[in-house]
């Protein structure tokens, strides 16, 4: 790229070619203008952005260049970002969201501008953060932003930003701690006793719930030392010692055995001593029992239901196993503190499937324990399956004879569904040529280095000549040592054959999710990935093919082909994949079987079926929807497993997905939580695959 | 012809190493596996140990052919590893060919225990060697020179393999699977691997504790930035480091933070990690 600048006229031509300016009667002159200043770098820049977002709407791209150009300047280095932050909005919430998004945005930048330089903001520590409380956790956390630290026990809220601390390093530190003890609230059951009859005593609740949160970060903070030595020296560092009225409570909340409950008779203790204001300690979080306990009483709720539910499947499997059938009247759940049993049936909790296990382990946290009549049946009588029946929706008018029909499992009936899924075979249908060019042109460093990188995976079958060492003697060159040494001359020590043979006999089939969700980013994300991926592959030499899938409901499954296996990545197939778009419903089961077939007939050793997708198996009308559709997957998964293939996911879920470990199984299947990420990502994933 | 002494002395310096430790191997066991291993050894029959890296498996090992006496021959391997790099090679010395075991012939030929380390990383046609070993044969033909060797009943092969690999190109095959007898391995308990950690890092136990505390926490983040958590031995060398007299913090960042991760987001929050629990 040249350094010259590109004048107001080249500029204008640009944003006209890239937003058909002259068809619209609009004119990109000030626009062109204004961008006129900037070096050449950051033109492209701007350019390159309104290319991006003229791509998903034409005004989008004339929104973003208008925006930009006023104030490309400002941004500086900041101006991807802000460009993505609108793109990000559009996608929710369409131009008027994209706009506000830029302002807010430019807003935002302006007050950084103001703010003290050891700031930090929650998106800075947002990954580290998440990382960081899933390995506490378990599972991963829901973070989000907010003007205050609080958590209703699932969702942790923390302020935008931090500047409390002189630099950057404790205001990250900051964060670290108040997350920390967000996440102590509930795993330390700060949400397991009903507040209420002591609140209500209060004449002004907010006071009452101050002190309140500052029993409970007491008592939080003796449970934390023996699990988080290093973070309680962080919190005694932000509050100093508790003042000399404060002391004895802090003394006795810290005893191992305090509970919620003791927070509460200190709460009383102090009311009737006539509190006032709480003290204020930097390192106190919000806190709202309401809303925990609300979203608890779900949760257990729930939970005890996928228990009971899998308890009874397992008991009915196998009768021994303790509590049969109908011999303990089922008691109305959760006397608050019930005593836990002093057996928690370990062993009958560790049969059960993840599901169960994992709702085991919340109720554990949210109850203290577990209650026995979790552990009896749901009630006299069988199995009991818990959703209605099925509802014939109203179904689009499929055309002609499918051309495959396929089995579906229903996992309430445990049986077959027959001939059950009506499948559609077609072509995917052609998209811009342009658009194809653009990412690869927008790419081609990346895909240099990603094919560069897979290339020294090729392996050809070749026998290496005069080599230092090796299985076999090379006659030639041991008959000529010998004559170098009769000669006189030095003989080469290079005498052996080596057999290098890296065989790759492997054929993958990339199974691309065209549901409706992946509308926008997601999209583009599949479809940029795809393009580099093929890049990838091609120089690897693997076979492979594409098919996308969608579908409305059972009668109308559809799948596109964007590239056979016999295909070649040609113009015509580059087409297809820019044809990928967002359509109907995942209904996926069906999918899997269709695709696992072609891939059986595949004559390869290994065969591998990579689905991309954004989330969990669903189609219209409510019955594939969880349960029924992960389970349907799950066996179409597990009989291409038994026909010799392989599965792998790759899943873009910003909610962690928690039934991918079981549908793919343990280290089959990666989450991304964030599309963009896609590209880069998957030609990773698929090397590292198959290495 | 007879071999001359530089070609002798040329084999000698290459054959195979047959181990056997003078003291115990520390080993904890931590449900059946002694005596399954055992058991199989007796009844001569292979022995395959599955499990995550650095949970001690190669240890176990060790372990077993001292509590056995049998020699023992660890085969790391790797995907350039032959069928030749294990049977044997004809070398040339000066003018002549002689012959050298691999690691394999030298077991069988002593009655050892051979270990052959992460089996699926070697090239597919060495399974093809082991086969006539792991059944009633328990014999290794060794093409090259036209013989046929059967194994002494003290001759055993264990293999070992990570199952969480993703990889379809390393997946054990079944017709090679079934022909061993299986122990799964899996970290210690947190008590028992912080004995494991204090004894073998060197450290007390407040400190063994917490690192393997540390490694809990790593093993969660499985699947979402690790591939793998923090094995036992990763945990044993930051103790290691920390009996050294290097601080905690800046030797679990060595042994454990930095092997583990690359990418920022993950580094960062095993840093976090590290400063929480110490």
């Amino acid at each position: 790229m040249s350094e010259r600048k590109l004048f107001a006229h080249e500029i204008e031509a640009r944003l006209d070619e890239l937003l058909l300016l002259k068809l619209r009667q609009r004119s990109a002159e000030r626009t062109a203008r204004q961008l006129e200043a900037l070096p050449r770098i950051r033109q492209e820049r701007v350019l390159h952005w309104v290319g991006v977002a003229a791509q998903g709407a034409n005004e989008l791209g004339w929104l973003l260049a208008s925006q930009g150009a006023e104030y490309a300047v400002e941004l500086g280095d900041g101006f991807d970002a802000w460009a993505r932050a609108g793109l990000a909005a559009h996608d929710g919430g369409g131009l008027d969201a994209a706009r506000a998004a830029w302002r807010l945005a430019i807003e935002e930048l302006r007050a950084s501008a103001a703010r003290p330089s050891g700031s930090v903001a929650l998106a800075e520590v947002e990954g580290r953060l998440k990382r960081f409380l899933q390995a506490l956790h378990g599972r991963p956390l829901r973070l989000a932003g907010a003007s205050r630290a609080w958590t209703d026990g699932e969702t942790l809220w923390l302020p935008e930003r931090l500047a409390r601390a002189a630099d950057a390093n404790g205001n990250r530190r900051l964060y670290t701690v108040l997350a920390v003890q967000l996440w102590a609230q509930g795993r330390f059951g700060s949400f397991n006793v009903d507040p209420e009859p002591e609140l209500a005593q209060w004449a002004d609740r907010e006071m009452a719930l101050a002190w309140f949160a500052l029993f409970e970060a007491m008592r939080l903070e003796a449970r934390l030392e023996t699990e988080l030595p290093g973070i309680v020296r962080d919190i005694r560092d932000l509050r100093g010692p508790w003042p000399a009225a404060l002391q004895p409570a802090a003394e006795s909340l810290a005893r191992p055995e305090a509970t919620t409950a003791d927070s509460l008779a200190w709460l009383a203790e102090q009311r009737k001593v006539g509190a006032g204001e709480t003290p204020i300690f930097p390192h106190l979080t919000g806190f709202d029992p309401l809303a925990a306990r609300r979203l608890r009483a779900v949760r257990i709720a729930r939970d005890s239901k996928t228990l009971r539910r899998a308890l009874n499947i397992m008991r009915a499997v196998d009768p021994h196993s303790r509590g049969g059938a109908g011999d303990r009247e089922q008691a109305p759940l959760a006397a608050e503190g019930d005593a836990l049993p002093p057996d928690l049936q370990a062993e009958e909790l560790q049969g059960l499937p993840p599901d169960a296990q994992a709702a085991a382990q919340s109720l554990q946290q949210d109850l203290d324990g577990m209650p026995p009549e979790i552990l009896s049946p749901a009630g006299p009588g069988a199995w009991q399956p818990e959703e209605r029946e099925e509802s014939e929706a109203p179904v689009a008018e499929p055309d002609g004879r499918p051309d495959a029909v396929y089995d579906e499992w229903d996992y309430r009936r445990e049986a077959w569904r027959r001939d059950w899924c009506h499948l559609y075979e077609s072509e995917g249908p052609a998209g811009e040529d342009a658009w194809v060019e653009g990412v690869r042109s927008r790419h081609a460093h990346l895909i240099r280095s990603i094919r560069r990188r897979f290339e020294s995976l090729r392996g050809e079958d070749k026998a290496e000549r005069r080599q230092l060492d090796g299985e076999e003697i090379d006659l030639d060159a041991q008959v000529e040592a010998r004559a170098d040494r009769r000669s006189g001359s030095e003989p080469s020590p290079r005498l052996f054959i080596h057999r290098r043979q890296i065989e790759r006999s492997l054929a993958v089939m990339f199974m691309v999710d065209m549901s409706g969700s992946t509308k926008g980013w997601v999209n583009d994300a599949e479809r940029e990935s795809l393009v580099l991926l093929c890049e990838a592959i091609e120089a690897l030499g693997d076979r492979y093919a594409i098919y996308g899938f969608s579908g409305w409901a059972r009668t109308r499954c559809d799948i596109y082909r964007i590239k056979s296996f016999t295909d070649r990545y040609d113009a015509a197939t580059r087409r297809r994949i820019a044809g990928i778009e967002a359509r109907d419903y995942t209904r996926m089961g069906v999918a899997v079987r269709h695709l696992s077939g072609l891939l059986q007939g595949q004559a390869t050793r290994h065969k591998l079926l990579v689905t991309l997708s954004d989330g969990r198996p669903d189609d219209h009308g409510d019955e594939y929807r969880g349960r029924y559709g992960i389970e349907d997957t799950r066996r179409a998964l597990l009989e291409a497993r038994e026909k010799g293939i392989r599965g792998y996911c790759v899943t873009i879920d910003r909610h962690g997905a928690d039934y991918l470990p079981q549908l793919y199984g343990p280290a089959h299947y990666s989450v991304i939580d964030d599309a963009k990420k896609l590209p880069r990502k998957l030609a990773e994933i698929y090397r590292k695959l198959t290495a | 012809m007879k071999p001359t002494q530089a070609a002798r002395s040329t084999v000698s310096a290459l054959a195979t190493p047959l181990t056997q430790p003078a003291a115990e191997p520390y080993y904890h066991a931590v449900g059946d596996e002694v005596e399954v291993f055992a058991a199989a050894a007796q009844s001569q029959l292979p022995v395959m140990l599955k499990g995550p890296t650095g949970c001690g498996k190669t240890r176990f090992v060790e372990h077993m052919a001292w509590r056995l006496g049998r020699p023992l021959v660890t085969v790391a391997c790797h995907d350039d590893l032959t069928t030749a790099d294990l049977v044997g090679r004809y070398l040339i010395v000066g003018d002549e060919t002689v012959w050298l075991d691999g690691p394999l012939t030298a077991a069988v030929r002593a009655g050892a225990i051979c270990y052959l380390d992460e089996i699926v990383e070697a090239r597919k046609d060495t399974t093809v060697v082991i086969h006539p070993l792991t059944d009633t044969r328990r014999a290794l033909p060794v093409e090259k020179r036209g013989e046929y060797l059967t194994a002494p009943p003290d001759f055993m092969l264990v293999i070992s393999w990570n199952p969480g690999y993703q990889s379809v190109l390393k997946e054990m095959k079944p017709s090679t699977r079934q022909r061993f007898v299986a122990v799964d391995f899996d970290y210690p308990q947190a008590e028992v691997e912080a004995r494991i950690v204090a004894h073998e890092g060197g450290v007390d136990a407040a400190t063994a504790g917490r690192l393997v505390k540390l490694g809990g926490l790593t093993r969660k983040l499985k699947g979402a930035g690790l591939d793998e958590g923090a094995g036992t031995r990763l945990l044993v060398h930051a103790a290691q480091l920390i009996a050294r007299g290097m601080h905690p913090l800046a030797a679990c960042t060595a042994a454990i933070a930095r092997p583990l991760a690359d990418e920022p987001d993950t580094r960062n929050a095993l840093d976090d990690l590290i400063r929480a629990v110490f």
